[in-house]
């Protein structure tokens, strides 16, 4: 299904659940200011249902906001954002009755910053999404690129495209990608220990704390989280490389077992921090060790919550 | 050792848990049995009680080195709870070591009450696997920096 016709489809959707008070608000997606942006939008009647819109630019995950909103709510949902609300309501923190989710099977997102890159900074005004092309328009330029070439790197390696939680499906499904693809993983950890140490530290020094990536995170919901503690502080506020890096790997820690992996975090960053290579590693681990995928099944116990007598055990001394 | 190390001394945070590895310290003192001056001891009710943020947080503050020991699988005080730290750190030794941490400055392990040559010759051992990696730098706090 084109974008304009998925559009058409979620609109006539929202409509109808608004029209017959089956939600009071239908979280969705609208057209941004600038092209290749799409923001999110908070639709609360039938009327303003037009609005909503569905291209390869709906990268934020729109799980985050549902929080806000105490009523019943609609929510369009590609397939990482349906995984993050199975762990949320896995842990209590979304009533499943109150949410209706437009389900909407996602080939991936389309990175803008990316493909302004490959413009060499030039102004783009018009993208045109055709099956696997991107045709942009500019000032005095036109160019088409390659779709899967512009991919944000979540979606590269994302085995869930289609929405695993829904109450109506808009569009078909997608054909998916293996599953537990951790090539990305095995090749840095293939590189020397200094080496890995480097690149970290050279990601961390780009980071201003600013705390987009938990923001924009579906499951860094805490009261309270603990980089903004000071009884205890237990990471250190400053935003050099080891009080940084305290922090994304605290947050790795949070996240163990419960990051989706859709790749908000990096979206988020200003300065685009590879903070992937962190949740990455604790997937593949859980995956490997724990035989569990995050955000597949609402019945499954949190990997850090239960155990197994015969859990691995070598990384311990003198077993 | 490195010559640039000169009477350097390793200083290593040992979380024990109460009910196991600690009474296990303290039968090797009972037993007046020899290991290295190089631990401190931070007494917890439960390894499943160790957060990561202790570890970070010996580190960021100068430790070269880190022991966490609760009681053997199976044989828990509050049943489960060294199997959910064993779970939460077979993830956290694998991320610190993934991110370049250097090998051998976080370690677990199992000593019961009644293991107290074990506890000795795990500091021993633990000790000399810092040694050889001489000062820890690279997590440490820059308020804490030499």
């Amino acid at each position: 299904m084109n974008p304009t016709d998925c559009s058409n489809r979620i609109a006539e959707e929202a409509g109808r659940l608004l029209t017959e008070g089956t939600v009071d608000v239908v979280i969705g997606f609208e057209k941004g200011s600038l092209p290749m942006r799409s923001t999110p939008c908070f639709v609360r009647t039938p009327q303003d249902s037009g609005k909503l819109v569905w291209n390869s630019f709906c990268s934020s995950n729109l799980s985050r906001y549902l929080k806000q909103f105490p009523g019943k709510v609609g929510i369009v949902a590609k397939g990482c954002d349906t995984r993050a609300l199975v762990e949320l309501i896995k842990e209590k923190q979304v009533n499943r009755e109150s949410l209706v989710v437009i389900g909407v099977p996602c080939r991936g997102m389309i990175d803008g910053a990316g493909v302004l890159e490959r413009c060499d900074g030039k102004r783009v005004s018009d993208v045109e999404e055709r099956d696997d092309e991107l045709v942009i328009t500019g000032d005095s330029f036109r160019i088409t690129l390659a779709r899967g070439d512009f991919l944000h790197p979540a979606c590269r390696v994302c085995f869930t495209g289609n929405p695993v939680l829904f109450d109506v499906l808009i569009g078909e499904k997608v054909q998916e990608q293996a599953r537990d693809c951790y090539h990305d993983v095995s090749d840095f950890e293939s590189r020397s220990p200094g080496d890995r140490w480097a690149y970290i530290m050279s990601e961390m020094d780009r980071c201003i704390r600013c705390y987009a990536c938990r923001n924009a995170c579906p499951l860094c919901y805490c009261g309270e989280c603990f980089a903004d503690a000071t009884r205890p502080q237990w990471v250190g506020r400053g935003a050099t490389g080891t009080d940084t890096l305290a922090f994304h790997v605290m947050r790795s820690m949070h996240l163990a077992g419960r990051c989706v992996e859709c790749g908000a975090c990096r979206a988020a960053c200003p300065t685009k921090v590879d903070i992937r290579t962190l949740n990455r590693k604790i997937s593949s681990d859980i995956a490997r060790l724990f035989d569990y995928r995050p955000g597949l099944r609402i019945d499954q116990p949190a990997p850090l919550s239960s155990f197994k007598p015969d859990d691995s055990e070598e990384f311990i001394l003198e077993r | 050792m490195d010559s640039s190390h000169d009477g350097w001394e390793p200083r290593i945070i040992a979380f024990l848990c109460n009910w196991c590895s600690y009474a296990g310290a303290d039968l090797a003192g009972v037993g007046r049995l020899q290991y290295p001056a190089s631990i401190r001891i931070i007494r917890v009710p439960c390894s499943g009680r160790i957060s990561p943020f202790f570890i970070l947080s010996a580190f960021r503050k100068g430790a070269d080195g880190v022991l966490v020991s609760g009681c053997h699988p199976g044989d828990c005080h509050y049943i489960s709870g060294n199997y959910s730290a064993r779970r939460k750190f077979a993830l956290l030794k694998g991320l610190l070591e993934h991110v370049g941490l250097e090998e051998g400055r976080v370690h677990f392990t199992w000593i019961s009450a009644s293991e107290g040559g074990k506890f000795a010759d795990v500091i021993g051992r633990v000790t000399e696997t810092v040694r050889g990696l001489g000062p820890a730098n690279q997590l440490v706090g820059k308020q804490w920096r030499a």
